[in-house]
């Protein structure tokens, strides 16, 4: 009998490992014969852990598990019983093109990952020119994950049309955002895309040296994502003959040091030289002067790792999903005060709305749901009047909204927007890099006039509007540059929670 | 902004550095510029006289992009970029002045200066600051940012806050430095400070440590304190500093300067140009000057800060006579000294014979005092007898470049270092002996030139802050002939030679004797290995870099000149650049490294006792006919005595008489005991000079000399540049030192009526045809020129033989390797060979009497820790230090700096006596001393020999100075 139980940081938190070891206890002391398979997480994290029972080639799922429901687990008796995981209305309604293996898949076997589609797009992509491939990438209409949005194809078209003696590839595993996890599970769920998919941006752009930024708060995807170079390399999909093409790919994993900025990526590229992670004026763009001053891609986890799939199944395929210029699937990671929390894979264009209330299933404290804030700490707060807002980069903007990573963080009536604002600013001052002085001083200051706003000193709000102005017209990148979204976004639709009066405060 | 400052030119920061490249042309606030591609829009505003504000932005850094007040408004771009981190483009249409910017622009002012202190008015940068300017600049009226009830704005500037509670973002004020406080409550954190130290100075002390708000300047880690730290005290980071944090501590004391002089410092050969700020005739500060030729804006703790010695107590101002040098001194007035002086030397000459006396020009004065100081000899004595300081540093440069290229001098400028691809460094240590040009090197080698170092000790350009060298060679002390001979071998029996540079531009029979001669199996890397400890493999690597690197320089200092062959060296290293076609053009060239001020010039002056002004011959009729109409006397045919000799023939009896201008021959020269017994067997010595040196200690008559703060005249520096030195305050003494000289000649006869030293320079372009056409006015004009400068070169010469060699075609020389007789032994089985320190300069006379002191108390001995550990000594150890000539004890460092067998001491403190250790030894051509090479034996010790116990009390007794008679 197979039995999967997930390794992902998420459904260990939950207790997987013991439910695995109650598994094993189980089955020796029933005298059942059972493979234990861990995999990484189907995305609903609100059934972790979910143990999958394999039962003539299906796949029936038990969760959320804890280590008493071992044995009935086994014989199949167990009240948690949750029918084909396939099935669940949640993987239904999926598009998986970018998650397809994860939590399918042992991450750390290359067969299973073959067997999977994995390493098709790369076989393709050797058969192409550098330029077939920028152009392959071009016509799925790719963008950057990470948050900026920026087509990833032209990017690598700048990369590839740099001439340079060296070239790199660096993908910003430094997921930092508060609400995201769709990079952490795809490098603990399926490690083996993101090498396939860098080894194909190195193809593509002329570059031999492939580093992922890794931060150091991902301790199990930091270990997976070695072993699985450490495999690739020997099975040689990674190294001087990259499938016996002639080609040469390599790749290291490097772990950061435990700042945000360091996801910004001209800190993350000093980061990454071994200096302070602090942000580089652009120009000149790391496109052209990056990674020890050469031609270097910085792109997502998600990025890169939905690269292979565009090979594997065509740009147009990709292309296809989507909506206006979003293209393809968004991974959304729907986190905070929910009921159910988790990665949804679909197409670009479904409303914050059906996310929230339908997917989510409203607030996990059964409260109203106040607001939901968009792409990460520098996303903006959406209240209720938005929920028709569609998701998608320019769709979004259009509603004063950030569709950044895709991260979501639901909040109900309880919550004190004045109190939000003052955590968005207090999160730059902590984690500004202190190169510019609109974040570096600005912050600082945002926090102290929150306060005065909060003690009802009726001077305080226009200060923060102006505020606000000099830090996103002044800053020198998005870390300064966008934390007026979530702090005007709250002053603009929660204006009542702003409102004090100093009789009030006292 | 400097708006206390009348610049002599236009000194404005344009906010980045220059770009070359295509014309762009763009519309900035609706005036249309054209600037060179690459050029930033902040640049590109000021060449149309648009001050973009800014904070963070100077054009001798990269742009950085952190202050944000130079946004501005493109058209058809998004958002405000900043104009010093956005370059221009064709077509660009760029506003500076629209609503957006200027509200965002006192956004950011109103953000700084919320964190600033209000003191302006006491402040030391009250008029000098840069923040103050930008607020004034923006239309700052408001500061509208306040605590909230019960709490604390944060900020950098109060110690406590209103509570008394201590405020954790405040920190003490660094005055570890003798020269600049740090004062962290001013900091804006610009980084510009952070950003000279790596970017112009090449040290990288200084970071910001903690991120955001925490952000803070930091010398090294945050235990260290400047003076602890990393720190050479360059002065870069005080310059760049915009506001009052970093300061000298000089215009703290003093307050702000009124106006601003150009000159040119007086120590070593990079000859950086300065603005000596000041308040009447009080100098404030010393500031380099932006465009000086051959720094560029940048100095070293030297020049920027150890200008104090005018002004040291232990100044003579007073000219002083005794019949014997075992009195006392005795001041008199000016008339008696020099008719004491000059009756003595007629005298002299009466009874010994016309030759019986002679002078010592200075390498430190300028080219108009020592050019009178040889006429005084050649015109008045009636002899040759005249030699300089460069006797015992550069001679054998001038004769081995006058045999093998026909100029005695350097062929390239400091700028050629920019173009140059793989350099190699000789002999010499730039990061300490030539501070402003190893920083310019650095520079080059982090843009990814490679570099060769040769030299017995691990010098810090072997590796240091992002600099390493491709190769080193540590070779053993005296073997330089060896190693570069054995480069040319590498290069010749590889084929890696220029072939047609040769054919072309030298001699090709003479390159056919030398091709044979360097390709002898001898010659090898393999077959010299044993002899000079440099690995052959890695020998033979460095030739093939030099030969196939690209633009190939090299830099050499006195570890090639002194030396046995010295000479040879030089020729070999000639031959070496014109084997490999280095020579003509930028980038290339062999380059020495002169030690002091103006030895370059004090040899062009005709110091040499063979030859007249211009490295002419005093035996060629022509020559001396040109001076016989100048000066309407007779050119005695015959050469003088050099330094050597003179001292020789003193303890002979036949040289009774010596006028030495500002040096100081019994600390500098070889051989101590033997230049006191030269000293001692004189009858007249007149030491002119600032201090009672320790050559006065033997001296007669001791005419006080001037800084090169108090007279006007000219340095040459190592590029052939003739740098104007400009005289800003009375001479303390009464007299600029030329002035004394022609004093001297009067008082024995001549009729000298020189008013100015720019009649002095008419007189050597009139009599000097590398000189012809240099005079005050072109200097004033151009700021400097380099010689030759003539009809045929009005402008000057940056780069010699560009289209063939002065002498006209190169000539290789054969260099066989002869080995010194100063041999390793059982009773001296070490090699002593010495240096200069970055803090202190030459026999220290100046920077001993300045705070550069705090850096280097002592000198040092260096020694191998096996060679310690051999001998029991340990770190700090008094030790004894002897040779065949003399002994000395000083402090022992144990270091791996120097190779197991190889000790090093440096030659600044007068206690130590590093030459009496020193031997007679000397280069076969020109005499130069044998410095580098001495056998030792070092051993533990109590404490100072009886020589220096003596010598101490002999100098105490000798510098007795009486009471002026009322």
């Amino acid at each position: 009998m197979k039995v999967y139980v997930p390794m992902d940081s998420a459904a260990k938190a939950l207790g997987a490992d013991d439910v695995m070891e109650a598994l094993i206890k189980a089955a020796a002391e029933s005298g059942q014969t059972v493979e234990i398979i861990r995999t990484g997480t189907r995305g609903m994290i609100w059934l972790e852990p979910l143990v999958e029972v394999e039962t003539g080639g299906v796949r029936l799922g038990f969760g959320p598990a804890i280590p008493e429901d071992a044995a009935t687990i086994l014989d199949g008796t167990n009240a948690k019983a949750l029918g084909p995981v396939d099935e669940l209305d949640w993987m239904k309604r999926q598009t998986r093109l970018t998650f397809a293996r994860v939590g399918v898949i042992d991450p750390l076997s290359l067969d299973d990952y073959r067997a999977h589609g994995g390493l098709s797009g790369l076989r393709r992509a050797l058969g192409l020119t550098g330029q077939e491939i920028v152009d392959e990438v071009k016509a799925s209409g790719l963008r950057g994950r990470g948050g900026a949005g920026f087509p990833t194809g032209i990017k690598w078209q700048t990369v590839h049309d740099a001439g340079a003696p060296q070239k790199y590839i660096v993908c910003n595993a430094d997921e930092g955002d508060s609400g995201t996890f769709a990079d952490r599970m795809i490098m603990e769920g399926d490690p083996f895309t993101l090498i396939e998919g860098m080894t194909i941006a190195g193809l593509g752009v002329g570059a031999t040296k492939g580093y992922v930024y890794l931060r150091s708060e991902y301790p199990d995807a930091i270990k997976v994502m070695r072993r699985a170079v450490d495999i690739a390399r020997a099975s040689g999909v990674l190294g001087a003959d990259v499938l016996g093409s002639g080609c040469a790919f390599d790749m290291e994993i490097r772990v950061g040091a435990g700042a945000y900025v360091c996801g910004e990526e001209t800190s993350l590229l000093n980061s990454l030289e071994g200096k302070r992670g602090v942000v580089r004026a652009k120009p000149p763009l790391p496109a052209l002067e990056g990674f020890l001053g050469r031609p270097t891609v910085v792109n997502n986890v998600i990025s890169l790792a939905t690269v292979p799939v565009i090979f594997e199944k065509g740009a147009q395929h990709y292309a296809d999903f989507g909506l206006g210029r979003s293209r393809g699937t968004v991974t959304l990671q729907i986190a905070g005060n929910v009921a159910r929390g988790g990665l949804f894979e679909t197409a670009f264009g479904i409303s914050l709305g059906d996310v929230v209330n339908d997917l989510g299933g409203g607030s996990a404290s059964g409260r109203p749901v106040k607001a939901v804030q968009v792409g990460g700490p520098l996303g903006a707060y959406m209240p209720v009047s938005k929920f028709d807002a569609a998701l998608g980069y320019e769709e979004l903007d259009a509603e004063g909204g950030l569709l950044g990573h895709a991260g979501l963080v639901v909040f109900d009536d309880t919550a004190d927007m004045l109190g939000m604002a003052r955590f968005a600013m207090e999160f730059c001052a902590v984690e500004s890099c202190g190169k510019c002085t609109p974040c570096r001083i600005g912050a600082v200051r945002g926090v102290e006039t929150i306060d005065r706003i909060a003690q009802g000193d009726a001077d305080a709000l226009p200060l923060l509007t102006d505020l606000c102005e000099t830090m996103k017209d002044g800053s020198l990148c998005a870390l300064g540059g966008f934390t007026p979204l979530p702090v005007m976004s709250a002053v603009t639709h929660f204006p009542g929670d702003f409102a004090r009066s100093k009789e009030a405060a006292e | 902004m400097k708006d206390f400052i009348i610049p002599p030119l236009d000194d404005r920061d344009m906010g980045t550095p220059a770009r070359t490249g295509e014309a762009v042309t763009l519309t900035i606030d609706g005036f249309e510029v054209k600037v060179p591609e690459g050029t930033s829009v902040m640049r590109a505003a000021a060449e149309v006289g648009i001050s973009v504000p800014k904070l963070c932005a100077s054009d001798n850094l990269e742009a950085f992009g952190s202050c944000r007040l130079c946004a501005v408004e493109i058209e058809g771009r998004r958002g405000t970029p900043a104009s010093c981190t956005t370059p221009v483009a064709a077509g660009m249409v760029v506003d500076t002045q629209s609503a957006k910017v200027r509200k965002l622009r006192k956004g950011v002012m109103e953000l700084y200066i919320s964190d600033h202190p209000l003191d302006c008015l006491t402040c030391s940068a009250n008029g000098d600051c840069e923040l103050q300017d930008m607020a004034g600049a923006v239309g700052l009226r408001d500061v509208r940012y306040t605590a909230p009830e019960g709490g604390g704005l944060a900020n950098h500037f109060t110690a406590r806050d209103t509570s008394g509670q201590a405020n954790p973002e405040w920190l003490p004020k660094d005055d570890s430095n003798p020269y600049f406080t740090y004062d962290p409550s001013k900091c804006i954190v610009c980084s510009r400070c952070v950003r000279a130290c790596e970017e112009v100075q090449g040290t990288f002390a200084l970071t910001i440590t903690g991120r955001g708000f925490d952000s803070r300047v930091s010398a090294g880690d945050s235990s260290a304190d400047f003076l602890t730290s990393d720190c050479v005290s360059c002065g870069a980071c005080v310059q760049a500093c915009p506001t009052a944090t970093l300061q000298e501590k000089s215009v703290i004391e003093m307050g702000t300067p009124d106006r601003s002089v150009v000159t040119t410092c007086a120590y070593c050969g990079v000859g950086c140009n300065f603005k000596a700020e000041m308040q009447g005739d009080q100098v404030v500060r010393m500031v380099p000057y932006k465009h000086g030729k051959a720094n560029r804006g940048h100095s070293c703790v030297k020049g920027r800060f150890a200008y104090g010695y005018a002004k040291h107590k232990d100044r003579i101002l007073n000219p002083m006579i005794r019949d014997t040098i075992d009195q006392p001194w005795r001041e008199v007035s000016w008339d008696e000294a020099l008719s004491f002086a000059a009756n003595r030397m007629r005298g002299l000459q009466d009874t010994y014979g016309k030759k019986s006396v002679g002078v010592i020009t200075s390498s430190r004065c300028t080219n108009e005092e020592t050019y009178l100081v040889q006429k005084l000899t050649r015109a008045v004595f009636g002899n040759n007898n005249t030699d300089t300081c460069a006797r015992v540093c550069h001679s054998p440069t001038g004769y081995g470049l006058g045999q093998t290229f026909g100029a005695s001098a350097g062929t390239q400028d400091f700028d050629s270092v920019e173009h140059t691809d793989v350099a190699i460094v000789i002999g010499a240590n730039p990061t300490d002996g030539h501070p402003v040009f190893a920083s310019r090197l650095k520079k080059r080698l982090r843009a990814g030139a490679k570099l060769i170092v040769i030299d017995p000790r691990r010098i810090d350009l072997v590796k240091s802050a992002h600099v390493e060298a491709a190769h080193h060679l540590p070779l053993k002390p005296g073997t330089n002939v060896a190693v570069v001979t054995a480069l040319a071998h590498v290069i010749v029996t590889e084929g890696l030679m220029d072939e047609d540079f040769i054919r072309d531009r030298c001699d090709w029979d003479e390159f056919q004797t030398y091709a044979d001669f360097v390709s002898a199996p001898r010659h090898s890397p393999e077959a010299i290995e044993l002899l000079t400890n440099v690995p052959a493999a890695e020998l033979r690597a460095a030739a093939r870099t030099f030969a196939a690197g690209g633009n190939g320089a090299i830099y050499y200092g006195l570890g090639v000149t002194e030396h046995s062959q010295g000479s040879t060296t030089v020729m070999a290293i000639a031959n070496l650049a014109m084997l490999t076609g280095n020579i003509g053009r930028k980038g290339v060239g062999v380059n020495p490294l002169r030690g002091q001020n103006n030895v370059q010039g004090s040899c062009d002056m005709g110091s040499f006792p063979h030859e007249l002004p211009g490295y002419r011959h005093v035996k060629n009729t022509d020559v001396r006919d040109v001076f016989k109409e100048a000066w309407g006397v007779e050119i005695d045919p015959e050469p003088g005595l050099r330094i050597p000799n003179m001292l020789d023939a003193a303890v002979d009896g036949t040289f009774k008489g010596l006028y030495c201008q500002g040096e100081d021959i019994l600390q500098s020269d070889p051989d101590t005991k033997h230049v006191a017994a030269g000293l001692a067997a004189m009858e007249c010595v007149i030491v002119h000079d600032l201090f009672l040196n320790e050559t006065a200690n033997y001296a007669h008559v001791f005419l006080p000399g001037s800084t090169f703060l108090e007279k006007d005249g000219t340095f040459t520096n190592a590029e052939r540049r003739i740098n104007r030195v400009r005289r800003v305050m009375a001479p303390r003494n009464g007299y600029a030192d030329w002035e004394v000289t022609q004093l001297l000649a009067n008082a024995m006869g001549a009729e000298w009526a020189y008013t100015h030293p720019s009649q002095i320079m008419d007189e050597i372009a009139a009599t000097t045809p590398s000189f012809a056409g240099v005079d005050y006015a072109l200097l004033e004009e151009k700021g400097s020129v380099q010689w030759p400068c003539n009809e045929d070169r009005p402008e000057g010469t940056p780069l010699m033989h560009v289209d063939g060699f002065v002498r006209g075609k190169g000539r290789f020389i054969v260099t066989e390797y002869v080995a010194t007789d100063e041999k390793t032994g059982p009773r001296f089985p070490l090699l002593l060979t010495t240096g200069r320190i970055l803090s202190q300069y030459n026999v220290g006379a100046q920077t001993r009497r300045t705070d550069n002191v705090v850096w280097h108390e002592e000198d040092l001995l260096e020694i191998h820790p096996h060679d310690a550990e051999n001998r029991g000594l340990k770190d700090g150890d008094w030790v004894r230090l002897a040779s065949r000539s003399g002994e000395t004890t000083l402090r022992a460092t144990v270091t791996d700096k120097v190779s197991p067998g190889v000790v090093y001491t440096t030659f600044h403190h007068p206690d130590t006596q590093a030459n009496v250790i020193t031997t007679d030894y000397s280069d076969w051509a020109t005499n130069c001393p044998e410095y580098k090479v001495t056998a030792v034996q070092v051993g533990a010790s109590n404490g100072p020999t009886d020589w220096q116990e003596d010598y101490a009390e002999q100098a105490a007794r000798a510098r007795r100075i009486l009471p002026a008679a009322e």
